[in-house]
């Protein structure tokens, strides 16, 4: 947690919006991502919080798919995934 | 969407799943009842009956797959062959090593032996595939060269994406460590001819047109394996407990036919799963055709579309008619999507697996292709995608 991290760079740019999807089963955090990104500015991160094991190559997925970055995946604060996006267009 | 629909002119689309049984499997199967009942092992007449058609499905097998019938063991399924063949080939070797080495897209079957021999003392590592699923041949050779492996085990070709794997190469970089390669080749018997390479391999009739409770454990002449499980005192300890003659027979009938037509069979399927593969990039958005488009299996397509529930899906196309696969968590047991799509980074929800039968049609293929962009919107907007 150094404060000299740029915060341009990732992964340590904060997350302008966090998506709680604890609890949901995909395809509903993936859903929920993509009618949520257009929420964040062009550049800015969207994090997912979801406890359904296929968010994990889902989101990358998506990304891919879409054509917006995946960032990686963080630990939320109950060890519960936090799947980070930045929207590209 | 409540009412009944009238089935139309759909299909069953999942041949990757079961092959429905090949008329020539039907006729023997019949007439093997009445003669193939009594013990091959016992010196009476009706147990010589019954040793004949033995020894004919294994001479039969042989010839089809191109290896030697003292090479040939049938066994009770595809998963009892590929546990005794990949558990029996560690056996053999396991004064030399515990070490495993599998693509990370086997079939399930071998993921639970490596788990199982791991309880025991061995272990295992995953080699990585590409985004097609084809392993890492790089990935493989720097494993084999981090420490001593007692067997490296790759598929002739994954069940879900149809991708062929570099059997032959991985073999000849297994061959430099001396280490035996075990090939599954379930999703692949019959439709291309085996790969070359193996020690030990496995195969299942039901995949090909034969019955089901029919598999094939191949063990090479000269190859270290050893029973990895209980025998009993039968004569041959690589098939324990009775085999099922008449099954045993009806399968090798299944496998000879297939492979004299799979040339044309093959072709046909293979310009249809390009139809499809086209049509549905093109006609459905935002979907992940997954899988290697040229050097695959000929009958076997995934794709998956985003925002899309796979049993929702599956449970839709069926209304309709067509029968389909899916590796999506909400279709499995495990409530886990597939390992395989997984390890290849394709989308792993609204995911359905196309197949195809001897007799599929392009009518049949153009009637689900029809279906297909109208019942994916309707799912996605019932979820509420903007």
């Amino acid at each position: 947690m150094s404060s000299e991290n740029d915060a341009e760079q990732d992964p340590g740019q904060a997350p302008a919006l966090e998506l709680d999807c604890r609890g949901q089963r995909c395809p509903l955090p993936i859903i929920r991502l993509a009618n949520a990104i257009g929420d964040v500015a062009v550049g800015e991160v969207l994090a997912v919080m979801a406890t359904d094991v296929a968010a994990r190559a889902d989101v990358p997925a998506w990304c891919r798919m879409r054509g917006h970055d995946y960032l990686g995946e963080a630990i939320a604060g109950d060890g519960v995934p936090a799947y980070r996006v930045r929207r590209r267009h | 969407m409540t009412g009944p629909i009238a089935v139309g002119p759909g299909a069953y689309l999942d041949s990757a799943s079961s092959e429905p049984l090949h008329p020539a499997a039907r006729d023997v199967l019949l007439a093997a009842v009445d003669q193939g009942y009594a013990d091959p092992r016992r010196l009476h007449r009706d147990a010589r009956s019954a040793r004949l058609l033995l020894d004919n499905a294994r001479e039969a097998t042989a010839e089809s797959l191109g290896t030697r019938p003292d090479e040939v063991t049938f066994t009770a399924s595809g998963t009892h062959a590929t546990h005794s063949g990949l558990l029996g080939l560690l056996e053999g070797r396991r004064r030399v090593s515990r070490r495993l080495l599998y693509s990370a897209v086997e079939h399930s079957a071998v993921l639970h032996a490596a788990a199982w021999d791991g309880d025991r003392g061995g272990s295992a590592e995953a080699v990585p595939v590409t985004p097609t699923a084809r392993v890492d041949l790089d990935a493989l050779e720097r494993l084999l060269a981090a420490g001593s492996t007692a067997a490296v085990a790759l598929q002739s070709a994954n069940h879900e994406v149809a991708t062929l794997q570099p059997v032959a190469e991985a073999a000849e970089l297994a061959a430099a460590h001396d280490t035996p390669l075990f090939v599954d080749a379930c999703a692949s018997a019959g439709r291309v001819p085996l790969p070359a390479g193996w020690s030990v391999a496995a195969a299942s009739a039901h995949k090909w047109g034969g019955p089901a409770g029919v598999g094939l454990l191949l063990v090479r002449k000269g190859a270290r394996w050893r029973p990895p499980f209980p025998v009993d005192d039968r004569a041959d300890p690589r098939a324990t407990g009775f085999e099922n003659v008449p099954a045993a027979l009806a399968a090798a009938a299944a496998l000879q036919a297939v492979v004299a037509e799979r040339q044309e069979v093959g072709r046909r399927q293979h310009a249809l799963v390009d139809h499809v593969r086209a049509r549905v990039a093109a006609e459905v958005p935002d979907v992940d055709v997954v899988g290697d488009p040229v050097d695959r299996l000929p009958h076997l397509v995934t794709f998956s579309f985003l925002y899309v529930d796979g049993e929702a899906l599956v449970t839709e196309l069926d209304r309709r008619g067509h029968a389909v696969a899916s590796g999506s968590a909400c279709t499995a047991s495990t409530l886990a999507p597939s390992h395989v799509l997984e390890a290849m980074g394709a989308l792993t929800h609204g995911n359905v697996r196309v197949s195809l039968g001897r007799d599929t049609t392009a009518a049949q293929v153009d009637a689900l292709l029809d279906d297909l962009p109208g019942v994916v919107a309707d799912v996605r907007s019932r979820a509420g995608i903007r």
